[in-house]
């Protein structure tokens, strides 16, 4: 398959990235936490951009503090400027928590963030709620080192590094999600729930990011993952942590090597099996059945799949986005019948060709081609060679697919150009019957657009 | 509401029809800890050359810088689309290290054949600055090795603000202009900047004037083109419009050049109306004077009737705005009083204080006048003020309905044309749409007790 596509060309410069950068994915992360404030220790313009840039997609405030540097702060370094802004954000947030990040600019001064934490720590007169000092949590995060899914996971480990320590054992779970939609975080809580599991979900933006219509601009919204219930992680039973990449299971290592708490490793639960294996996990951990409701959902699915499967069979789909998602996709992909010609990614986690082949084995009769480190030049190069019927993965393939006049289907991150990014599902049973759903309508419109009958039925 | 601003920001903040003397401080670095709304040197550069839609612009720097200014602007173009990529060196751990030159030269080496610009602007960022790269000389030789310019965009991000930016984004430019070869160009000829043609605007603008029988030689720089740039130094005229951006430009040419230059406004009906008739007035020309009256009249004609139904609805409804630079406030208040509205509170991110004198001036008593404004203080403003609609960028918008406010986009993302008469009429429908709009009733605003404090 490979010798059919372009000459691998090796771009020094990066054209139309598919990726953003490691403060971002961070900033996400740390809005999962309950009270808590992102904090990017650099220049006030990487903040804006940011906030800019996740607005568009959650259409919700998205507050991210900076300290601002000025030229001064750059060449003698940031200290001053970070403590100085970590009072202003407790004083005016009432913040619990501090997500701070760090940026390219104070990675490359050098600026050694922990010890100015705890300078800070040390001579502070600020007092936060309840006459607590607010967590101060730190991530480095600088962008030249990676994309935007290994800072959403340098944060997600630094909290359960700093705040989560071993204390006595109780019967609730750690659930790691990886980067998700709100909705996906909301349907595994009701998931939890349903089999009777107490789960600390971490982290959990599903309503920071995703509020309800208020009074008042909420400066800090409500939700989160409880700080107390973080504390309480490293006595949990097991952890159930998601996702295929070495970054995204670093937290759930940290776990079980400093507090012993069980790992169950499974990758995204993306389509029949790795659902299955997300519902089976649960079970042994409940000593459950799956509830029937779930049942139900998993039979209807199946029986959408045998409606559906000759539309979508044989089936041709470029997929990209961030590396778990890519994989979790595919594996779908290949379930419903759709070859993945195309697995690009802009992260360069290790493993990202071998979990491909993994999850596809069996069902596909083309080797999956596997491109990490790309942007969408080279994507759209080698989509304009291997002629794919759809497009799966987030906006920033739209010219693409614009110019091969096929179908995009949206998922993941971001979405700028459609409403309700943030209450798609993709995971459970739930969201590969609405990804299925979509993915063949979106075939059936191209049909019927491009179809002279007009067909009314189809 | 004085609790809701930091201390240290007390200063940028006025109410109008107090008797305390004028007083606000601007440009000022923003106050770390502070959400700022603002951006960073580059972000200012980028904003002004990015509709230059024949030119290379690469981003030399770790990819966010890129990532996040990737065709986020309606700045369209009638030909090349060159402005409509995200060129980076993303920038990795290695180059932190030993620098990035040889990257960027090798970067350079492939995407100038490849994409056959016609300049090529490399904007640093932070990084490139503490790394200290020689960008002038690598722009330099590669000018040499492809026959093309190659400048260079002094924006490392932290070197200041979106001002700093612009004025970077300037200086490159004028490296351009007066390289090209000025023959033809009518007497009655004139260069439009600071407008970047979201939305088309542009045409609506140089359609105007072709109509009077003035020229437009260079559009600096929506819908811009290397070689206009190149001979704009011919034009008899610069018009210059969005206060912050291109002023600066306006300045190089005129102390090197001896090109006056105007300012002008081509939002809301008075504003557009005005520029049209300085215009003629500049080049004392009888008969354009007599066409800017045509059009001002066939124009208003046109949109007139639809306006005046729009206004009965709008009458009375107040306004916020917060836009990047004051210039464009002085219009939005007009255009808002044509449409019967109130402005409540105005605010930029970039204003100058002669800038908050005019707005202080123009602006009704008890109107709240701000700079720089951060989430929070927004807020409080735009419950105390009980707005109805709001008028600021993306990242306003959520503020404003999470308040249950109707909201505007007025800035540089727009994918709505705002200039010209047309543009006044879009405005005001846009308006109409949100304040009209019948969701407001069932927000928790209007359908709970107000809460008396508000997350204070
Ligand atoms: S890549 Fe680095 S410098 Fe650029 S926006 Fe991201 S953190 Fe800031
Ligand atoms: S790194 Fe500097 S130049 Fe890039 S976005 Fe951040 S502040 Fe702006």
């Amino acid at each position: 398959m490979k010798s059919n596509l372009a000459e691998k060309r090796d771009y020094v410069s990066s054209t139309n990235a598919c990726k953003a950068c490691m403060p971002l994915g961070a900033s996400i992360a740390f809005k999962g936490v309950e009270g808590c404030v992102p904090f990017l220790h650099g220049s006030q313009g990487c903040a804006t951009y940011m906030r800019r840039y996740l607005i568009s997609h959650f259409r919700e405030p998205v507050d991210i503090a900076s300290s601002a540097l000025g030229e001064g702060e750059a060449v003698f370094g940031g200290g001053p400027n970070l403590k100085q802004g970590l009072v202003n954000v407790i004083n005016k947030y009432q913040a619990k928590a501090v997500g701070i990040a760090t940026t390219c600019l104070t990675e490359t001064i050098g600026d050694n963030v922990p010890a100015i934490v705890k300078e800070f720590l040390d001579a502070a007169k600020v007092e936060g709620p309840g006459g607590k000092m607010p967590a101060l949590i730190h991530a480095s995060t600088p962008s030249y080192a990676a994309t935007h899914a290994e800072g959403f996971h340098a944060a997600v480990d630094a909290i359960v590094r700093q705040l989560a320590h071993p204390v006595a054992r109780h019967s609730g779970i750690n659930l790691l999600p990886g980067f998700v939609s709100p909705a996906d975080i909301r349907h595994l809580q009701e998931v939890a729930k349903g089999f009777g599991l107490k789960a600390t979900l971490l982290p959990d933006y599903s309503r920071p990011l995703d509020a309800p219509a208020g009074t008042s601009y909420e400066i800090l919204p409500g939700g989160g993952t409880p700080l107390a219930d973080i504390a309480k992680m490293g006595g949990a039973a097991a952890t159930l942590s998601f996702g295929w990449t070495p970054y995204s299971q670093a937290a759930g290592r940290d776990l079980q090597e400093r507090c012993g708490v069980a790992l169950h490793d499974l990758g995204l639960p993306i389509g029949l099996r790795q659902s299955d294996a997300m519902f089976e996990a649960l079970a042994a951990l409940a000593k459950r059945e799956i509830p029937s409701r779930h049942a139900d959902q998993r039979g209807r699915l199946l029986d959408a799949m045998v409606d559906g499967h000759k539309y979508l069979s044989g089936k041709r789909a470029v997929v990209y986005g961030e590396q778990d998602l890519v994989i979790g996709l595919a594996s779908f992909l290949a379930e419903i019948g759709v070859q993945p010609v195309l697995c690009a990614s802009g992260g360069r986690g290790a493993g990202f060709r071998e979990n491909l082949e993994r999850v596809t084995e069996g069902l596909v009769r083309e080797t999956v081609h596997a491109e990490p480190g790309v942007d969408f030049y080279r994507i759209a190069e080698l989509s304009r060679e291997l002629k794919p019927d759809f497009l799966l993965g987030h906006s920033k393939g739209y010219l693409i697919a614009r110019e091969l006049g096929v179908p995009l289907v949206r998922v993941g991150f971001p979405i700028h150009d459609r409403f309700g990014g943030p209450r798609l599902h993709h995971l459970g049973y739930r969201g590969a019957q609405e990804m299925y759903d979509r993915i063949v309508n979106a075939l059936l419109e191209q049909k019927q657009s491009e179809s002279n009958v007009g067909y009314g039925y189809l | 509401m004085s609790q809701m601003v930091f201390e240290e920001r007390k200063d940028q903040f006025f109410e109008t029809g107090t008797d305390k003397p004028f007083r606000i401080s601007c440009d000022k670095q923003s106050l770390a800890g502070a959400v700022s709304q603002r951006a960073c040197v580059f972000c200012g550069s980028r904003v002004v050359l990015y509709p230059i839609a024949d030119a290379l612009h690469l981003i030399h720097g770790p990819i966010g810088c890129a990532t996040y200014t990737w065709d986020i602007r309606g700045a369209l173009s009638s030909g090349p689309e060159l402005h409509r990529y995200s060129f980076s060196t993303d920038l990795g751990e290695t180059d932190v290290i030993f620098g990035g030159e040889a990257k960027l030269t090798r970067a350079l080496d492939e995407l100038i054949p490849l994409h056959q610009p016609k300049a090529a602007f490399v904007y640093s960022t932070c990084m490139v600055g503490l790394i200290g790269d020689d960008m002038e000389a690598v722009c330099k030789k590669a000018t040499e090795r492809h026959g093309i310019p190659v400048i260079p965009v002094m924006s490392e991000g932290f070197k200041g603000n979106k001002r700093a930016g612009y004025y970077a984004a300037c200086e490159a430019m004028f490296r351009l202009v007066g390289t090209g070869d000025t023959e033809g160009i009518p007497p009655m000829s004139v260069n439009l900047l600071g407008d970047f043609n979201l939305a088309g605007e542009i045409w609506i603008i140089r359609e105007y004037l072709e109509r009077m029988g003035v020229s437009v030689v260079a559009n600096i720089t929506g819908d811009g083109r290397v070689a206009d740039v190149r001979r704009a130094h011919g034009a008899a005229l610069n018009l210059v419009q969005c206060s912050g951006s291109t002023m600066e430009l306006a300045k190089m040419m005129k102390e090197t050049y001896g090109t006056p230059f105007m300012r002008v406004s081509y939002l809301g009906a008075d504003d557009m109306a005005q520029a049209l008739y300085d215009v003629a007035e500049f080049f004392g020309d009888a008969q354009a004077m007599e066409r800017a009256k045509e059009i001002v009249s066939e124009e208003l004609g046109r949109i007139y009737p639809r306006l005046k139904r729009l206004r009965k609805d709008l009458e009375g409804k107040r306004a916020a705005l917060y836009v990047g630079g004051a210039f464009k406030a002085f219009s939005l208040i007009k255009s808002f009083r044509l449409l019967g509205m109130k402005v409540v509170l105005a605010g930029s991110q970039t204003g100058t204080q002669e800038d908050y004198e005019e707005l202080a001036s123009i602006c009704e008593p008890g109107t709240i006048i701000v700079d720089d404004a951060n989430p929070l203080e927004l807020m409080h403003c735009l419950i105390e003020k009980d707005v109805d609609v709001f008028v600021g960028g993306v990242k306003e918008r959520p503020i404003a309905h999470k308040l249950g406010i109707g909201f505007c986009d007025h800035n540089h993302e727009r994918k709505l044309a705002l200039e010209g008469f047309v543009g006044m009429l879009n405005f005001a429908e846009e308006i109409h749409a949100t304040v009209m709009s019948p969701v407001w009733r069932f927000t928790p605003r209007r359908t709970l007790p107000r809460l008396e404090e508000v997350a204070a």
